[in-house]
């Protein structure tokens, strides 16, 4: 059960989202420049990225969600998603993402974790600054996100095929209208 | 030195905002709402908790500059901002604060560091629904602050007199106008 009222049957990380809008909208906003916005880095590299952390972090709702995201952006591979969820290194990803996974690891640890040798590989893949930024600073959110779900004791499906179709909306429709009348709900 | 280039002059968080301005946005917009927006606590209380987490997460700049912060909502009380970052239990903070302070630790290590014994104890001296909300996103948030600032190498004054000057502008006017502000000084460093 939640630490605090939220409404019923909302999953993760939408129940306090529809709690406090306000902090949604930055929240939401994030997300979605992030994850979705111009980048060099594809939308699925960023998901796996995403997804990886959280899979770190233990949080059940958020790499499962995002790695659904992931799977979509990549014409339905679960089974990369959970390569890279179990072996980062081993999964078969270019050696970019493996070194700007290998740099996420480090900030889902702690900010100082990252070593210039992290930072070094990633260069030596052809990794640019905006692609190492935006590799940290998704890491640090998701080091928030994971916090805000589980902290709270969020509910969570248990069953991943349940996901799916979320993903597949997340993926195409992206995260400013994804809690677009949760408010009403409320 | 810092992981990537960022413009000279602009410590901390502040080099990264010129770096991604678009991300630099709904940050301070996510800081704005949670420390200084009116709301039950009181923003010194709010920047209490951002700073001891960040002490906790053994981030300097954010650690001084919000420091900071709140020893200027607490009419310069330094000497209370180092006693709750040292040992919270015994600093003059209200009993409410402390439990409060208890579960934004536990976030800190991890969200399922949160216990149902944590929440109890701060509902007990009264802290509601949204309180506990706010505490556990400000915690959070700053696991990412934090993470974003040291995570990149950037340079923090090391001395914590050369936070005060902003942080009264920061407690005065909030969050809100610094990605302007950022850009501006952005552009006169290029000149």
């Amino acid at each position: 059960m939640p630490y605090i009222q939220l409404p019923e049957g909302i999953p993760g990380i939408l129940g306090p989202m529809a709690f406090r809008p306000e902090t949604a909208k930055p929240l939401n906003e994030l997300a979605e420049i992030l994850l979705r916005g111009s980048s060099t880095l594809s939308r699925a590299e960023r998901e796996l990225i995403a997804t990886s952390v959280s899979a770190q972090n233990d949080c059940f709702f958020c790499q499962t969600i995002h790695g659904a995201v992931a799977a979509h952006h990549l014409g339905g591979d679960e089974k990369l998603v959970l390569e890279v969820k179990q072996s980062p290194e081993n999964a078969p990803v270019s050696d970019k993402l493996k070194a700007l996974l290998a740099i996420a690891g480090k900030v889902q640890r702690g900010g100082k974790s990252v070593q210039p040798a992290d930072i070094d590989r990633a260069r030596r893949q052809g990794a640019t600054d905006g692609e190492m930024h935006d590799t940290v600073l998704i890491a640090a959110a998701f080091c928030m996100y994971n916090r805000y779900v589980d902290g709270l004791a969020t509910w969570a499906p248990a069953d991943p095929a349940a996901y799916r179709e979320a993903g597949a909306r997340l993926a195409t429709e992206g995260y400013i209208s994804s809690t677009q009348g949760l408010s009403a709900a409320r | 030195m810092a992981h990537i280039p960022l413009t000279e002059g602009l410590p901390g968080i502040r080099g990264l905002f010129a770096f991604r301005p678009e991300t630099a946005h709904p940050l301070c917009e996510l800081a704005e709402i949670l420390l200084h927006t009116p709301g039950t606590l009181t923003p010194a209380e709010r920047e209490l908790i951002a700073t001891y987490v960040s002490s906790q997460n053994d981030c300097y700049y954010c650690q001084t500059s919000h420091g900071a912060i709140a020893a200027r909502h607490l009419g310069g009380n330094d000497q209370l901002v180092l006693d709750v970052k040292r040992d919270f239990e015994r600093a003059q903070v209200s009993e409410k604060l402390k439990a409060l302070l208890a579960i934004a630790g536990k976030v800190q290590l991890g969200g399922r560091n949160v216990q149902p014994a944590d929440i109890e104890r701060a509902r007990r001296q009264g802290a509601t629904d949204q309180e506990i909300h706010d505490t556990v996103l400000i915690a959070a948030a700053f696991c990412m602050y934090n993470r974003y600032v040291d995570g990149l190498a950037t340079w923090a004054p090391p001395d914590p007199a050369a936070y005060r000057e902003r942080a009264a502008t920061v407690a005065r006017d909030g969050y809100l106008s610094i990605p302007a502000n950022i850009e501006a000084a952005r552009r006169a460093a290029e000149v």
